[in-house]
């Protein structure tokens, strides 16, 4: 008895909406890197139901899932780099009020 | 010795070419310095000439054994032409003559150019640069060792002739029928030229024949001679051999230049020359080449005679020359011009010589050959002093009694005449003349009567008589009795240089017969000239009735001359003896016809000047009139019509189209201009403007600064995407 790929593929769609909808939703900088690391982990269990589920010899789906690991911890790592330094520069973290980009 | 001058020999006409280019370039402004330059040269060249004929004569052997020098000159492709020098007796004996009386005349010139006098000719200094360029011509001719120098060098002497003969170009008669010295230089130059003509067409024959123009390789080569004696002749010739045929043409050269008949009316008109001129060139050397020509190519003509025994070349050279010479000393006769009277005994002199070729009398001919030079030029040059000492009178009827008024030249002018008629034993003139009438009458006994020789005797002996009784009517005229006119009355003795000139020519025309005197009377083996120069021919035999006929015809006609004009002489305004003599038998008309020189001249004009003239306004017409012209003007006319034709096409058609095109690319321009101006300004504004648009309106707000707007226009796009894959 194994559990269907569905299943899996639900729960990771599952949890990339809720990412995403913080993303668009948060107006604090730090939920919205959380949304994004949520996301990124739902791309990984779909990685490895994938792998899992249909091609198993080959490592091709793992190996993958920790690249994004590491992408996912070198992200984490610029963005809240980022978000000290405009803190400190501007007295705040709300997302709304950094419209540099516009400029 | 002998071969140190021998290998200067090329020198000797160098000398006078060099004086010809220093005068022209350099001094004609000087007369004395010219002259000097000039008479300068003749001297070198006289004496170097002298040396070599003096090593000539004491080389033994000569004649068989000619000394020969030459360098390869051009090459021809097969063959190379040389140039060289050529010394053999008949060379010798000729360059004995010809520097010597070319200095002698130099010299004589200075006088009678008038140097130093009020007279001096305005071209004194040309004159001698002239002379000296013929000298050159004449002393190349000699000494040259093949027939392409031999041609050059009378080609030079040709021009040279024409120059000096045209010395006075500026002189006119009032009487138009008079020659001037302008025509008469043309007249000589195209006469002599179609004698040059057959002499170049002879050394194209040799050469064709030969591969070789030198005289080593064909004159003195008795192989080749031979083969070419054996050899038919082009058809043209009939059955004559090759070597006939050659010496026939060759021949020709020799009948322009040394006036022989037909071809003899250029030497009377030479005479308005300067007497020099007419001394050096038209009597003693120029002339002589003709003759000298003639010897040079004799062992051609004698080759066939050993072969067949007859050659008809020579028959038709013994013809021309026996009646060149009788009927020139008959026109003699009737002359009334001093130099007249002397060129036509030229001529006739020439005759004997030739005629003693044709008959194969090669020592007599040659003989005759360098006396005739001596004397005939000691004649001339003693006309020219009569003609300076009486103010240019050359009419003997207005002359006279000279001999006491002018006796140095009296003198030598008798020695020089009675060497010319032959006077026995104490004269050139006898001895040379003597031999050829032996030779004609030993070939005709040889021969028979109806022979050549026969009547190459019988003219010769005649002509001998009337040559006698013509020099005594010109000494009688010119110096007995007394003075018929008032130059004659003033004569004075010309200067030193022209009397000492002919002195020394007198000397020779004494004594240089001895040379040749036949060994019957001399020795055996003592004839000098034959041993030097016809060792190889004969000897003639000495005929005692023909030398005593001979010299009792230049007695009696010398005797029957001074009766008729010397015992008693003319008066002022008399007539001719003569001429009334021959008016009482009836014979006026043949005195006229000889006075007029037999109507050659008027012969030639209608025949050859009309002629001419005739086929030149022939060829005008055929040109303008008849064929040439109107043909070309009808294709003209066809082509202008065509081209009418064409123009109009041109204008409507052409033109039109080509309208029509320029038209429509105005309209195109315009149009494309339109669509420029309108569409695609239009639309390249459009685009701007839109995008102006499109930046203001759509993109600019979008632009909002804020992450998640980015971000859920990022989703919103994916989601279409991800629509549109789904749907498609």
């Amino acid at each position: 008895m194994t559990i269907p790929i569905n299943w899996y593929l639900l729960v990771a769609a599952g949890l990339f909406s809720i990412g995403l909808y913080g993303v668009l939703s948060r107006r604090n900088a730090i939920g919205i890197l959380m949304g994004i690391e949520l996301m990124l982990n739902a791309v990984n269990i779909n990685l490895i139901a994938f792998w899992r589920y249909l091609d198993p010899v080959r490592m091709t789906g793992q190996v993958f899932a920790i690249f994004v690991f590491t992408v996912a911890a070198a992200e984490v790592a610029v963005g809240l780099a980022l978000v000290i330094a405009i803190y400190r520069n501007r007295d705040t973290i709300v997302i709304e009020e950094i419209d540099l980009l516009k400029e | 010795m002998q071969e140190f001058f021998f290998s200067l020999t090329w020198l000797v006409p160098v000398f006078p070419f060099l004086a010809f280019i220093i005068i022209i370039l350099f001094t004609q402004k000087n007369n004395k310095l010219s002259h000097s330059i000039s008479i300068g040269s003749m001297v070198l060249s006289w004496l170097l000439g002298w040396g070599v004929v003096f090593s000539a004569i004491t080389t033994p052997h000569l004649g068989e054994h000619p000394f020969r020098i030459t360098i390869p000159w051009f090459p021809t492709g097969t063959s190379t032409f040389d140039i060289g020098i050529w010394v053999d007796p008949l060379m010798a004996v000729t360059l004995f003559m010809v520097p010597f009386v070319c200095l002698m005349i130099f010299i004589y010139s200075v006088g009678y150019m008038g140097y130093g006098t009020d007279e001096v000719d305005p071209h004194y200094s040309r004159f001698f640069a002239y002379i000296a360029l013929f000298a050159t011509g004449m002393l190349g001719l000699v000494i040259s060792e093949n027939l392409l120098t031999l041609f050059i060098s009378w080609e030079i002497m040709g021009l040279c002739s024409y120059l000096l003969i045209g010395f006075w170009f500026q002189k006119n008669y009032k009487d138009p029928n008079k020659i001037t010295p302008r025509q008469a230089g043309l007249k000589a130059f195209l006469v002599t030229k179609v004698g040059d003509l057959f002499l170049m067409l002879g050394i194209l024959y040799l050469y064709s024949q030969a591969g070789s123009l030198s005289y080593a390789d064909t004159l003195f080569n008795h192989e080749f001679l031979k083969q070419l004696a054996s050899t038919p002749a082009l058809p043209i010739f009939g059955g004559w051999s090759a070597a006939s045929a050659i010496a026939a043409l060759m021949f020709g050269g020799a009948v322009g230049k040394s006036a022989q008949f037909p071809l003899h009316v250029w030497l009377p008109d030479a005479m308005e020359g300067p007497t020099p001129v007419s001394a050096l060139i038209h009597a003693a050397t120029m002339v002589s080449a003709g003759v000298f020509l003639v010897a040079r190519i004799f062992p051609l003509l004698n080759v066939v005679v050993e072969l067949d025994h007859t050659n008809p070349a020579m028959g038709l050279i013994a013809f021309i020359g026996a009646f060149t010479a009788i009927f020139s000393s008959l026109i003699a006769v009737a002359q009334k011009d001093i130099k007249g009277v002397l060129a036509f005994s030229t001529i006739s002199q020439l005759g004997y010589m030739i005629a003693a070729l044709g008959i194969g009398a090669y020592v007599a001919g040659t003989f005759h050959l360098i006396t005739h030079a001596f004397f005939k030029a000691l004649l001339f040059m003693g006309s020219g002093s009569v003609i300076i000492g009486c103010h240019h009178e050359q009419d003997m009827m207005e002359m006279g009694g000279l001999k006491d008024k002018m006796p140095r030249t009296f003198w030598t002018f008798l020695a020089g005449g009675l060497a010319l008629s032959g006077f026995p034993l104490i004269t050139a003139g006898f001895w040379s003349k003597d031999e050829i009438l032996a030779h004609a009458w030993h070939e005709f006994l040889h021969q028979g009567v109806i022979s050549w020789p026969f009547f190459v005797w019988l003219l010769l002996t005649i002509a001998a008589f009337i040559t006698a009784f013509y020099t005594a009517r010109q000494i009688s005229l010119t110096f007995l009795g007394k003075p018929r006119g008032h130059h004659a009355e003033h004569a004075h003795e010309t200067p030193n240089t022209m009397t000492v000139p002919l002195i020394l020519l007198a000397f020779f025309a004494l004594t240089l017969g001895f040379v040749g005197i036949p060994e019957e009377i001399v020795g055996q083996g003592n004839n000098w000239l034959h041993n030097f120069i016809g060792h190889e021919y004969a000897a003639t035999p000495l005929s005692i009735p023909i030398m005593l006929l001979s010299g009792s015809l230049a007695i009696g006609g010398l005797g029957i001359g001074w009766l008729v004009y010397g015992r008693k002489p003319l008066l002022q305004g008399e007539m001719d003896p003569l001429e009334q003599g021959m008016k009482k038998i009836r014979l006026g008309w043949l005195y006229e016809a000889m006075r007029n020189k037999f109507y050659f001249d008027e012969l030639y004009q209608v025949i050859f000047i009309q002629g001419s003239i005739k086929l030149a306004e022939i060829f005008y017409n055929f040109d303008y009139k008849w064929v040439v012209d109107p043909f070309i003007n009808l294709i003209a006319r066809v082509s202008r019509g065509i081209s009418d034709l064409l123009n109009q096409f041109d204008e409507k058609v052409v033109d039109g189209l080509v309208n029509l095109t320029g038209l429509s690319g105005i309209t195109l321009a315009d149009l494309s201009g339109v669509t420029d101006n309108k569409v695609v300004d239009g639309l390249v504004n459009g685009i701007a403007d839109m995008t102006g648009w499109v930046g203001e309106k759509v993109l600019s707000p979008i632009q909002t600064g804020k992450v998640q707007n980015y971000l859920l226009i990022a989703l919103i796009s994916m989601l279409a995407i991800i629509g549109i894959y789904l749907v498609y």
